[in-house]
């Protein structure tokens, strides 16, 4: 293993998280200390991007708020992530969701996956 | 360089750094050798590629061949001929100086070099003169240009002593040390650590 992997892997240890990307619905809880107090804040939206790779990963979630849209930043292997929560998974083109900022209304809306069956035809 | 979690949540940039075994192959005294020093030897080299005198020299210490020596002056480690030093001599939350050679930029203009600020607008009908680095000093007196004038030329590659550095972590059975911050040179450049 070499010196990244090992610092990474003894620095968090190892985290298990639901799959999730670039255009699914979910909900982070996020620890937050005030003082000495200790709380836990949701924040759902729809993922924008997931960058980086090993301990350092970071990943993007958009929500509109009061009319206004708000992005947060969250590092994958964070302490203060209490969970992470897939609501739904959706069905886009991109891997980085940009283009959803310079949209409003029913243009951002993101297609929801659907489970797909597979049929098959008896060919006589 | 990556960035690790502190036990308080706070992400932080760090470097992370094989901190020898160092072997101390010799021990240099004012008696002998006109001063006082420790030579430490770190990193295999091949023993093919090695010449004899080394190799000797090397199992004088009873240590195979090394790649790099280093002689630290007036040093306080008291540590015999043959024994290793190890990141065990640092302690967390200290704080360190690194020494290193930093990255080579090559031919570089003033405006990276020694920050200046160009000379002029980009526009009002001035062009090629957003980088430039003035004047360089007056005609007729002193008709010539002071030494030591800042211009373009060589940048980086240079010996630097970053001071003031935290040791956030310590893994001393793989000898890592993570160190706050950035150390000069690149990915798997030799820096001495001091404390």
């Amino acid at each position: 293993m070499d010196a990244l992997a090992f610092v990474h892997e003894q620095m968090t240890g190892k985290k298990e998280f639901p799959k999730f990307k670039a255009g699914d619905n979910i909900t982070v809880n996020y620890k937050i200390i005030e003082g000495n107090k200790e709380r836990i804040q949701s924040f759902k939206g729809d993922v924008l991007k997931r960058q980086g790779s090993g301990g350092t990963a970071t990943f993007t979630v958009r929500k509109i708020s009061d009319g206004v849209g708000v992005e947060r930043l969250f590092p994958l292997f964070s302490p203060n992530i209490e969970s992470i929560v897939v609501n739904k998974s959706g069905r886009v083109r991109r891997a980085k969701l940009f283009y959803l900022r310079e949209r409003q209304g029913k243009s951002a809306r993101i297609k929801e996956k659907k489970q797909i069956h597979a049929t098959a035809r008896v060919k006589s | 360089m990556t960035s690790v979690f502190e036990p308080n949540g706070k992400q932080t940039a760090c470097t992370i750094i094989e901190a020898g075994p160092c072997v101390v192959t010799q021990k240099k005294t004012v008696d002998t050798d006109g001063y006082s020093a420790l030579q430490i030897a770190f990193g295999e080299a091949k023993e093919k590629n090695t010449p004899k005198a080394q190799i000797n020299h090397f199992a004088k210490a009873s240590t195979t061949p090394k790649s790099v020596v280093k002689e630290l002056r007036n040093c306080s480690i008291d540590k015999q001929i043959g024994e290793s030093i190890t990141c065990d001599i640092f302690a967390e939350g200290e704080k360190v100086s690194v020494i290193g050679t930093t990255k080579g930029k090559g031919f570089q203009g003033v405006v990276k070099r020694h920050g200046f600020s160009g000379v002029g607008e980009q526009s009002h009908g001035q062009h090629d003169r957003s980088r430039a680095p003035g004047s360089i000093g007056g005609s007729s007196y002193p008709s010539r240009v002071f030494k030591g004038m800042r211009m373009a030329g060589r940048m980086g590659n240079d010996r630097v002593k970053v001071k003031a550095l935290r040791v956030v972590k310590i893994f001393p059975e793989q000898n890592y040390i993570l160190i706050s911050g950035s150390v000069p040179g690149h990915n798997g450049s030799i820096v001495l650590i001091q404390n």
